[in-house]
């Protein structure tokens, strides 16, 4: 089962890859949408899976089953979901906010911290 | 999205909504559910008002601003360690009460219970500000 | 008791701003008297220093490293702190008088006391790392003392250089102080000095000596490292007189000598000092003919006389130590009395230029007579102690071969071209016929003339009157302690007819004729120099020229401001790191078994992968919101599969959630049909995202194949409902037991909520017209 959700991440891996490696500030945003999904598949299947039984213990029993799903990785991506989710929304607010103050989602074109002229440089003292 | 319908069934559903994260916020410790869950839920259901009713509407049902919502729930996760640390045991350490309100009803509260509300403010209101932040630069 | 006497200075310099606010210029009056109190209360270490006795104190500090706040004094330290505290105590009342009504005195006094502290610190130090914290102490003071002036450009220019020069050579001092202290066991001096022989034979002698003679030499204003020391005239007369010839500048000096019975008397040694040391001594004495700015002359000389003294350490032996300890203490009365008087005749005269100034002994007949008191000492005429230190000086180089006899021709040389230029600053301006200097001059205060005149006439009593004194009590021991073993010195003004005496006559004859040629050298050496063009201090300029030009440079190659770079250069190393030790290590991923799936979990993943691809590939922005969404609902379709159904859960309300605020902020943000890229940029793109996915697919799949540890996993599902109460184990790691990670996480939240919203709100405040527009959006969409 692992092996298929293993070329799954790979996939994820690469696709948002080459999202974030583009100029477009849209197409970054998306790959870093894309990156947090398999980020927390890449978690998911490195604690094993398991068909079915959700880590819930049995009403009435003090201990669970054997045979129910790693819960420590799924209490991990718990919060890596909503934390991802987040980080997304504030970093599509900044794109937004410096679309508009720049002018551009090209992000070679926006330099305002680093201009393309070389700032002048101290001569000496 | 000025239509009709959306308007005047999406107050309806974002009562249910609210309600429905509510439970599901509640049950969690025992079934599938908790904090992050309901808060997610219950901040869909204000997005999805702002968007068929406009902001306006959302700050007046939410009555606090967002951003208080959330600070709120933090100091009440954040408190609820600090009960513990009352109690001579280590921070964030759970207690439970079982308090019998009725003759064999017993209504469990305990310190996690806090928390969870907590997380569920937290959610609920910083996910709201962005969402409510961004409908209204229309 | 000695590490309190030493802080009394740091403590004087925190009164010395509210004393000058509530005194004025008298407050330096009082100020003198901390350097007073202090040498009054070293006092009480002469008879036992006299004797031979080494007095030490130790405080600990860091003392599991060997670093203690520990003291020793024996001769040398002890000559060095009255040197400094007599000194200090007539340049404190001497900065009153010269900088009278300064907006800055009491600032510039509280600096020159905090040195004043760091320079007994440093000269009493038994630990080699405390003496490394004062040593750079006295270079921050100097600079702060130099840069003082700080609205020129040159001060700042001279205060940084001075800092640069002395405080890299003090770094790395401090490194040949670290591997003394490992090769000699111990940071404490005391100890080391008896341990010579074993760091002498080390196999890192030499290191240790350069490492060592970089702080000295720089310090000392050695060749090539000088050009900081002229330039520090920028800084107020009174710390050119004490800093820059009395005292700081021996600092270097002091190192040769304190370090001498444990570096010194090598063949490196022997070669290497007398070479610095006498090329400073010949390029300081030219560079002092040369100038006019008597302030500069004197600076030239004081390099040439610490080129002097460090050939004579270099020279070795007691006489050679004798001589280099009298001129040591000669040398600071007297350079220290004419630089005060240079000080007071540019404050009174308006001017330094010695060319200008010309019959001031009419109008100033006190200065006037301190000046010839101390360049009759300079000149080493009898009966100064500038004679003595001189005749030391020549009897212990006529006493070898040729080696020395080589180095007495430099030393004539050297004294005879310093004679002519202390000839010339003691006669040319105070001589001759009355000129009109730029101010209307008269006879200075008695606080600018008073210091002058006591040190002039110091180093005539002590030759004439206290010799005897002198000699049992300050140079007998301080020869002692550099040498490393009792020395009794047996002075005497008149010792007949010997070949020292005949040295001096030729430096004298020397030295009249080049007071009488001074104008012909002048332009001999001009010619050259201007021939030649080029100095350290050129060289300094240009060395951080280029620095800044390279680290400029240097960022904008790392740092191209293209976050497209960046993130290639990123995720290239990622791959790198990723693919490489499987490579390198063949720990490639076992083939993997493909179990059977069943009908829906295929038709999960295939809408999975075409929802990447189509993320990906998406050229409108309807495709990608619609394709992102159904990745991301597949996502929660898998956690639900298997066995996760609060995932499942959170991952449906995520992209719900997320594909409304991608929609809002889409609508307003347009994408690009064509994702700028070219095809070279295309191929690599590729060939990086391919190579990134492929390495953490190997990755997790070679993770999957070895044993996973349950134990914490295990831990949680037995204790979950017995415990904490709680039988979905999942929320109860969440909000039990481990909540404190999670508060972290709802911190996280909350504020990229609270950015978000000063972000959208940043921009409405200084811009009207989105004020305007901003009234209220949601009647405006309601209506």
């Amino acid at each position: 089962m692992e092996s298929y959700l293993s070329i799954l991440v790979g996939l994820y891996f690469a696709g948002s890859v080459y999202l974030l490696l583009s100029q477009s500030l849209v197409r970054i945003l998306i790959g870093i949408a894309l990156l947090g999904n398999g980020v927390n598949l890449l978690i998911f299947t490195s604690g094993r899976i398991t068909r079915g039984v959700p880590p819930i213990i049995e009403k009435g029993a003090k201990v669970a089953e054997a045979s129910i799903a790693n819960p420590l990785p799924q209490a991990l991506i718990l919060t890596a979901i909503v934390i991802s989710f987040a980080l997304f929304a504030f970093v599509l607010v900044l794109s937004y906010r410096a679309y508009q103050e720049i002018g551009t989602d090209d992000t070679a074109k926006m330099r305002i911290a680093e201009p393309v002229e070389p700032s002048h440089l101290p001569k000496g003292y | 999205m000025n239509t009709l319908i959306l308007r005047t069934i999406v107050p309806l559903l974002t009562g249910l909504m609210v309600i429905y994260s509510i439970v599901v916020l509640l049950a969690g410790h025992n079934d599938p559910g908790g904090g992050f869950i309901g808060g997610l839920i219950a901040a869909s259901a204000f997005a999805l008002y702002g968007i068929a009713c406009g902001v306006a509407p959302v700050r007046r049902a939410l009555y606090f601003h967002p951003v208080s919502i959330a600070a709120f729930g933090m100091l009440l996760s954040a408190l609820s360690g600090v009960i513990s640390l009352y109690k001579g045991v280590p921070f964030l350490t759970g207690l439970w009460w079982f308090p019998e309100i009725a003759k064999g009803v017993e209504v469990p509260l305990s310190t996690p219970l806090m928390f969870d509300i907590g997380v569920w403010l937290v959610v609920v209101g910083s996910l709201v500000t962005i969402a409510l932040a961004l409908e209204e630069k229309e | 008791m000695i590490g309190y006497l030493v802080l009394t200075p740091f403590l004087a310099a925190l009164l010395a701003p509210v004393l000058v606010f509530l005194l004025g210029h008298r407050a330096s009056w009082i100020l003198a008297l901390v350097p007073g109190y202090l040498l009054y209360r070293f006092f009480d270490f002469v008879p036992a220093v006299a004797k031979g006795e080494t007095v030490l104190q130790s405080h600990e500090w860091l003392s599991g490293f060997g670093i203690n706040y520990s003291f020793m004094i024996d001769g040398l330290s002890l000559t060095f702190a009255f040197l400094i505290l007599g000194i200090g105590f007539f340049i404190v009342i001497y900065a009153g008088g010269y900088l009278k009504g300064h907006q800055h005195l009491g600032r510039f006094l509280a600096v020159l006391l905090a040195f004043m502290g760091s320079m007994l610190g440093l000269v009493v130090s038994d630990n080699l790392i405390t003496l490394f914290v004062f040593w750079e102490l006295t270079s921050i003071t100097s600079f702060l003392l130099i840069g003082f002036d700080n609205e020129r450009e040159a001060s700042r220019r001279a205060a940084l250089q001075a800092l640069i020069i002395t405080g890299l050579g003090g770094l790395v001092m401090l490194a040949g102080f670290t591997l003394i202290g490992l090769v000699g066991g111990t940071f404490e001096l005391s100890e080391l000095l008896s341990k010579g022989d074993v760091i002498k034979e080390h196999g890192l002698y030499s290191l240790m000596f350069w490492l060592v003679m970089a702080g000295a030499f720089t310090k000392s204003a050695q060749v090539p490292f000088h050009s900081w020391l002229p330039n520090a005239m920028e800084a107020p007369t009174p710390v050119s007189a004490y800093l820059h010839s009395a005292t700081m500048v021996k600092a270097g000096v002091f190192l040769l000598m304190r370090t001498y019975p444990m570096l010194g008397e090598t063949e490196l040694w022997e070669t290497v000092l007398p070479l610095f040391g006498g090329a400073t001594l010949l390029v300081g004495t030219v560079l002092a003919v040369r100038d006019k700015d008597m302030k500069l002359m004197l600076a030239y000389t004081t390099v040439a006389s610490l080129g002097l003294l460090v050939l004579m350490l270099g020279v070795g032996g007691e006489r050679a130590i004798e001589g280099a300890v009298l001129y040591l203490i000669a040398h600071s009365f007297f350079k220290g009395a004419l630089f005060m008087v240079v000080g007071t005749v540019d404050h009174e005269a308006g001017t330094r230029q010695i060319d200008k100034l010309s019959g001031l002994r009419s109008a100033m007949p006190i200065t006037a007579l301190a000046a010839a008191l101390a360049a009759l000492s300079m000149c080493g005429l009898p009966p100064f102690i500038g004679f003595l230190a001189k005749e030391s000086i020549y009897n212990s180089l006529t006493h070898g071969g040729l080696h020395e006899w080589t180095i007495a021709i430099v030393a004539i040389v050297g004294n005879a071209l310093m004679f002519g230029v202390a000839a010339s600053i003691a006669i040319r301006p105070f001589m001759g016929k009355w000129v009109d200097p730029p101010k209307a001059v008269h006879e200075g205060p008695v606080m600018l003339f008073l210091g002058p005149l006591v040190l002039s006439i110091t180093g005539l009593v002590t030759a004439l009157f206290a010799l005897q004194f002198m000699q049992m009590n300050f140079f007998s021991p301080m020869v002692s302690a550099v040498a490393g073993k009792e020395i009794t010195l047996d002075l005497h003004l008149w010792h007949g007819i010997n070949p020292a005496l005949i040295l001096s006559v030729v430096t004298v004859g020397l030295g009249i004729g080049v007071f009488v040629f001074t104008n012909e050298l002048k332009k001999i050496f001009d010619k050259v120099l201007n021939f030649i063009n080029w100095g350290p201090d050129k060289g300094f300029d240009q060395a951080i020229c280029f620095l800044t030009w390279f680290a400029g440079h240097f960022t904008r190659i790392l740092q191209t401001g293209e976050i497209r770079t960046y993130m290639r250069i990123t995720f290239l190393i990622t791959a790198l790191t990723l693919l490489i030790p499987m490579y390198k290590l063949n720990i490639w991923p076992n083939m993997p078994s493909f179990p059977k799936l069943s009908l829906w979990e295929i038709g999960v993943f295939v809408i999975l992968v075409i929802g990447i691809l189509q993320v990906v590939f998406a050229r409108t922005r309807l495709t990608a919101i619609i394709s992102l969404g159904i990745q991301g609902f597949s996502v929660a379709l898998i956690f639900m599969l298997f066995g996760a159904p609060d995932l499942s859960f959170t991952q449906f309300m995520v992209e719900t959630l997320s594909v409304v605020i991608i929609a809002l902020v889409l609508t307003r943000l347009q994408l690009m049909k064509q994702d700028r890229r070219s095809v070279p940029s295309l191929i690599f793109d590729g060939l990086v995202a391919i190579s990134v996915g492929v390495g953490m697919g190997a990755l997790l799949m070679n993770i999957t194949q070895m044993p996973l540890d349950l134990r914490l996993s295990e831990f949680f599902s037995t204790y979950s409902a017995a415990i904490a109460h709680g039988r979905n184990i999942v929320n109860v790691i969440l909000v039990d037991f481990r909540a404190i990670d999670t508060l972290g996480e709802i911190t996280v939240v909350l504020i990229t909520g609270v950015s978000a919203l000063a972000l959208i709100r940043v921009k409405a405040i200084p811009e009207k017209k989105t004020k305007t527009t901003k009234g209220s959006p949601a009647l405006k969409e309601t209506s």
